[in-house]
């Protein structure tokens, strides 16, 4: 097929007819015309098994039994795997620092999530893996659950681990310079402490493996949607317990997106192997959404104090960070990788020579984290440029003047930063004056100006920011000491590779282990090997699977750190260009010319002094098949290269701690113009400027597309996207009715404005790009809504409902006679108060006995299976609850406690079930009404957990309301009928146990 | 994320679909477009053994413009009744309210009576019905009743429907010489909303409903108040629908909104009436 060249971009590199072109891209075809080839829309071996995972409802328990032998009875139902066989099939996964501290992919004697795996049903199909979930009988002894990252790290905080103690995984210090001489002496100390949240960039298609082993050869195949760094490949055949060249790890040909996320699966690689070598068959898994939202993985939620010595002109000379970096429940590898990540890239983009930092690694009873888009950039840069927002304000100058004073001079690269980044190359100074200058700041400040004039909340932020790209594989090993490095060996590098092949006529293939998720690696390759041999990108093929058991890899292969255009692509060029070298001498010898003579073009291989000396590509680059005797001596062969790339630039740390933690770096800087509604607090973006410096740009289509992909999961993080957590850990954004993405709608259009400084470190210029406007755009939005209202915190995101406190004032009050209203609940805390009252017609006495008599509980508790005795006053019972069609079925535990007969008792207890948990305790008191009746009045406090307050938060509360309400008008109905009426009053708390694990 | 199992029973008559709901009663569901139910299906939070599909049943996909009501059947998806030409003019509130359920995607599936059916607290269709006066034609195999929307929705995804009846049509009674208001917040269009509000100003009073923050629907009938006297009567109506806190809003944004929105709204239905 030829290829028409797009006018609308026209060539940009002298040398290179195809590279820098937006040329349609080759994955489109198959996506737009629903030929994706997913995992689940890959054919299975027959006899493949499926998975269903049941998981923890509660943030922190013991896990006292488990009884799956009811799930075993289930037809279809071939294993059921816990926690002790993953243990004795399989290795603990590595844990990111030095402690005696296990990770597991299934929890084991204990639960530290909510949505831990704790079993896992292998049946015939995946309906049939389900029903057996609901058959598990799991017992639990709820422990305390921390939540808050600076609650973990208080004394006396429950721990999540007895191997970190106080919560810490890691507390580590660095000084570079002198950041207390320069503070003690600067004129001005000015400091922001932030909150960065926790949020996932949540891709439509969800994690997949399928696994299966081979008993002879005692070796595993795995296909799953498996993102890299294949670094994960050492630690999923270390946890397997085998050898790597005994696990075989394939990537499907297509993702439905993974910005970091599906490096994450791995966890469940290792589950999934093991049952299936449980099970003796292949085994599939694909992860549902609610699954994913709880259990997946997520970014960092990070607490930040960052303070700057400043002089009196906005000349930031020091900065002094205080991070605290919430790594949920386990410290998976590669964790703490969030936090070092950015270690080189502290000073951001500005010429700052004093720095402290402490760095903390906390554990807490959440979702362990892992990549995302953007990784550690978000939460530093959130932190970074609201202190410079703030250093502005409380100074009294223009932002851009504190921006423009500090950037890195032009003229100043390469420029080592303070921690040891080397950035390579950019004219910061240059792209801030493009961007206000293209972006046309002078009118947004006039509109701005209009609408303050009409009294409309309205500001302009800004952000400018360092993009690093192509990741250092030895930054983490900057969370150890010096002297710990020295022990562990060196780690350092970037090993990229690409094999280019040619056959025997002439067709190019290129094959890398850059496993895209969505981005176009096939496209930009085509390109790049194209502009080498003189062919079209069309004629060449691009293969980007992986298997590690046949492919070229490394451990720093995959999809992370922006790596391919920097790294993969060039490697490509590399590959190419050596059988190009080799071809050249082929060439010329039969064109009897100089090898230099030669050039490719148009298909052919030319003699560059006369060009009717030429030789078709196809025929010479078949030579080496056809007739390997003809090739010069030296030659060797033309049809196979695979190229190894590691930029020398990225050493290991040295023993001041300095790490070149990124090979490039992008930069960018932001203009946003906001308002905020007066009356909803809602924040609209009225105008969005993005310019970027990303070095040589490879395909302009896709960069703009990785740009505008990066800010609209950055609308997401500055606007919409949180993962909340109650107090006690629950999770309550388990769909996306909760987690709110932005659609289309949502995200307003970027100006992109673009300058290319290309990067003397790689092979075609080229830096990463997509991840940049993740760090920049949330604080942007941050800081231009600070402008708009006026405010010093910012909280991310902006709930309209937060900034609508920031602008509203004080409450009107209520009217006389209606109740205040009840105690405002902290944010995320998912616990239920509520009192009332009713009537019944028998005195209290006969209520009382009636409470204390399991015999009548039975037939008055609507739903109500049946009601076991354990004691006078402790009850279990099985109950059947539910609000319209949403019903479960619930064990409850009720106990009895401060007797005050006939006149007062406390209820407390628990429910459990599929649907969730409760637990609570209630006071009821009994009141003589003079006629003969008794006033039965109530107070309640419960905390609800489990699937369905990750589902269906927003009903919850109601929910109760009604079921309390159901009880009332059944006891009323009783009152009359005399002896049922004290049942029913334990009924009550029976009902509204269970109740709370049986809303939706 | 699968259902359990359930039987499947696609109805070709209406009196199939009452004879399978006498026989099951609470184990069966009716589903019409499917929006909200699938969901709870598939993630096991509603089990019925019973599924009994009426979308099929051609008598229901009906809308009927009578000279005191508009009915609409069972049937009707909420997309027909957008498009419907004579929405505007017979039922304004529902013409002001409808873009706002769902996105189109949902609407060209979702009916107006399913949503009737689910009594989400912050439902579009069950506000408008409640605040109309409108009512829910019920119908079991032995009888029909009409039930009028503020007894019809009893709390939280819960109704006066008996276990053997399924809702065959609602009615929206036709008002003359009013003006309307709606608007509703939510964080993103399409999303569950967190205060919804439509106002009816009749000639000689004001209607005021409020959805999104007590357990269902709650309306108002007010004189033709103004100023202060309004902004009094919206604050009462605000704390006497009892906020709740969620991820998404707090009880006091919710009474915010009552206020604010509220005000808005009755001052437009006020000056669409002329």
């Amino acid at each position: 097929m030829a290829q028409a060249i797009d006018t609308t971009h026209p060539r940009r590199m002298p040398d290179s007819p195809w590279t820098g072109r937006s040329i349609e891209r080759v994955e489109d075809g198959a996506l737009l015309t629903g030929r994706g080839r997913y995992i689940d829309d890959l054919g299975v071996a027959p006899g493949t098994l499926h998975a269903a995972i049941l998981r923890s409802p509660h943030a922190h328990a013991d896990i006292l039994s488990i009884d799956a032998s009811a799930a075993l009875q289930l037809p279809g139902v071939v294993a059921v795997i816990v926690g002790a066989d993953v243990m004795a099939l399989s290795a603990s996964l590595v844990v990111g620092v030095k402690a005696p501290v296990q990770c597991w992919p299934i929890a084991v004697d204990r639960v530290r999530y909510a949505g831990e795996p704790v079993a896992v049903v292998v049946a015939s199909d995946r309906y049939r893996a389900e029903d057996a979930l609901d058959l598990i009988e799991v017992r639990y002894a709820i422990r305390p659950a921390v939540v808050d990252p600076l609650a973990a790290i208080a004394p006396d905080a429950p721990l999540v681990h007895d191997g970190f103690p106080g919560n810490v995984a890691s507390d580590r210090r660095f000084r570079y310079g002198d950041p207390e001489g320069v503070f003690a002496s600067a004129p001005h100390s000015v400091s922001v402490s932030v909150r960065y949240p926790r949020n996932s960039c949540t891709p439509i298609e969800t994690y997949g493996v399928v696994a299966d082993y081979n008993p002879v050869e005692d070796a595993y195949d795995i296909l799953a949607n498996f993102q890299g760094p294949f670094s994960i490949h050492a630690v999923i055949s270390r946890a397997l317990k085998l050898p790597g060249n005994r696990v075989r790890l394939r990537t499907p040909p297509d993702s439905g997106g993974s910005f970091g996320v599906k490096q994450g699966v791995f966890p469940y690689i290792v589950l999934i192997a093991v049952a299936s070598r449980v099970a003796g068959r292949p085994v599939k898994w694909i992860e549902d959404r609610l699954e994913h939202l709880s259990a997946s993985n997520s970014a960092t939620n990070r607490v930040i104090t960052l303070a700057a010595a400043v002089e009196d002109d906005g000349r930031i000379l020091a900065l002094d960070w205080d991070q605290v970096e919430d790594c949920g429940a386990h410290l998976r590898a590669p964790e703490p990788a969030t936090l070092y990540r950015m270690h080189g890239n502290m000073t951001g983009a500005y010429d700052i020579r004093h720095m402290a930092i402490r760095n903390r690694v906390i554990v807490t009873n959440k979702m362990p984290t892992g990549l995302n888009r953007g990784f550690g950039g978000p939460q530093i840069y959130f932190a970074l440029e609201r202190l410079v927002q703030r250093i502005a304000v409380e100074l009294g100058r223009d932002p851009l003047d504190v921006i423009r004073r500090n950037l890195v001079p032009t003229g100043a690269f390469p420029y080592r930063t303070a921690s040891g980044a080397l950035l390579d190359s950019g004219d910061y100074v240059g792209a801030l004056e493009l961007g206000i200058r293209k972006g046309e700041l002078a009118a947004l400040q006039a509109r701005r100006d209009a609408a303050r004039a009409e009294g409309r909340l309205y500001g302009i932020g800004y952000a400018a920011v360092v993009e690093p790209s192509v990741s250092n594989m030895g930054y983490l090993s900057t969370v150890l000491t010096p002297a710990e490095r020295r022990k562990a060996g060196p780690k350092n590098g970037a090993q990229a590779t690409a094999t280019v092949s040619i056959d025997p006529v002439g067709a190019v293939s290129v094959h890398v282990s850059s496993v895209p998720q969505g981005q176009g690696h096939r496209t930009v390759l085509s390109q790049v090997v194209a502009d080498v041999f003189g062919v079209t990108p069309a004629s060449v093929r691009v293969n980007t699977e992986v298997d590690t058991a046949k492919d070229a890899w490394s451990i720093a292969s995959g999809n992370y750190s922006s790596r391919f255009a920097p790294a993969v692509a060039g490697t490509a060029k590399i590959a190419a260009e050596r059988i190009a070298g080799r071809l050249r001498r082929i060439a010329a010898g039969l064109l009897n010319v100089e090898a230099q003579d030669i050039v490719f073009a148009d298909g052919k291989v030319v003699s560059t002094s006369n060009p009717d000396n030429a030789i078709p590509f196809s025929r010479l680059a078949g030579l080496s098949h056809w007739s390997p005797g003809s090739l010069p001596d030296e030659v060797g062969q033309a049809i196979r290269e695979t190229a190894f790339w590691t930029p020398p630039q990225l050493a290991a740390p040295d023993d001041e701690d300095h790490i070149n933690s990124s090979l490039c770096h992008g930069f960018i800087f932001d203009i946003c113009g906001v308002e905020v509604d007066r009356v909803t607090g809602a924040t609209r973006i009225d105008r969005y400027v993005t310019t970027h410096d990303c070095g040589t740009i490879l395909h302009p289509g896709m960069v703009d597309g990785q740009i505008r992909g990066g800010f609209g999961q950055a609308i997401g993080a500055a606007l919409y996207e949180e993962f909340s957590y109650g107090a006690d850990g629950s999770f309550l954004t388990g769909t996306f009715a909760d987690y709110l993405v932005p659609t289309a709608t949502e995200i307003p259009e970027p100006v992109i404005l673009h300058m290319e400084t290309p990067s003397p470190f790689t092979p075609l210029g080229a830096k990463g790009v997509g991840e940049g406007n993740c760090m920049s755009t949330p604080v942007c939005i941050a800081n231009a809504v600070a402008d708009a209202i006026g405010a010093a915190d910012i909280e991310l995101p902006l709930v309209p409902a937060k900034v609508a406190a920031l602008i509203h004032g004080e409450e009107r009050a209520a009217p006389e006679g209606l109740a205040a209203p009840a105690r405002t609940p902290k944010a995320g805390e998912r616990s239920l108060q509520g009192e009332g009252s009713a009537h019944v017609g028998v005195p209290p006495q006969t209520v009382w006995d009636m409470l204390l008599d399991p015999q009548t509980l039975k037939a008055v508790i609507p739903g109500c299976h049946s009601v076991e005795k354990v004691s006078d006053t402790h009850f279990r019972a099985d109950v059947t609850l539910g609000i319209g069609p949403v019903k479960g079925r619930y064990r409850a535990d009720v106990r009895l406690s401060d007797l005050d007969p006939p006149r007062a008792v406390t209820l407390s207890g628990a429910a459990e079930g599929g649907l969730g948990f409760g637990g609570g305790e209630g006071r009821i008191t009994l009141t003589p009404d003079g006629k003969g009746g008794t006033t039965v009045s109530y107070v309640y406090e419960a905390a609800i957990g489990g699937k369905v307050a990750s589902i269906g938060g927003r009903l919850l509360d109601g929910a109760a309301r009604v079921i309390i309400g159901q009880f009332f008008l059944a006891l009323a109905r009783q009152a009359g009928g005399a002896s049922a009426a004290g049942g029913l009053l334990s009924g009550l708390m029976l009902r509204l146990r269970a109740l709370f694990g049986g809303r939706s | 994320m699968k259902p359990a199992a359930f039987d499947y029973v696609r109805v070709a008559t209406q009196e199939e679909a009452l004879e399978v709901l006498a026989r099951e009663g609470a184990d069966a569901r009716v589903m019409a477009g499917g929006q909200s139910l699938m969901a709870m299906l598939n993630m096991r939070l509603a089990r019925p053994r019973v599924l009994i599909d009426i979308m099929r049943v051609a008598q229901l996909d009906a809308i009927d413009a009578r000279s005191d009501a508009t009915v609409i059947g069972a049937g009707v998806r909420q997309a027909k009744l957008l498009a419907w030409d004579r929405l505007a003019e017979r039922i304004p509130l529902v013409a002001l309210a409808l873009p706002w359920t769902g996105h189109v995607q949902t609407r060209s599936r979702g009916t107006i009576c399913g949503s009737i059916a689910h009594a989400d607290p912050s439902a579009e269709m069950p506000l408008c019905l409640t605040a109309l006066d409108g009512h829910v034609h019920l119908r079991s195999r032995k009888k029909r009743r009409r039930v009028l929307a503020r007894d019809y929705f009893t709390g939280m995804m819960t109704t006066a429907r008996n276990d053997d009846e399924m809702i065959e049509a609602v009615s929206f009674p036709s008002l003359r010489g009013c003006g309307y208001g709606f608007r509703e917040v939510a964080r993103r269009h399409g999303d569950f909303a967190i205060v919804a509000c439509a106002a009816i100003a009749r000639p000689d009073g004001l209607r005021f409903a409020v959805g999104g923050v007590a357990d269902k629907p709650e309306a108002r009938d007010w004189p033709l108040l103004e100023g202060a006297a309004l902004d009094d009567a919206l604050n009462t109506f605000a704390y006497e629908l009892d906020a709740g806190d969620d991820v998404h809003a707090t009880a006091r944004y919710r009474r915010e909104l009552v206020r604010r929105i509220g005000r808005a709204v009755i001052e437009e239905a006020i000056a669409c009436r002329g």
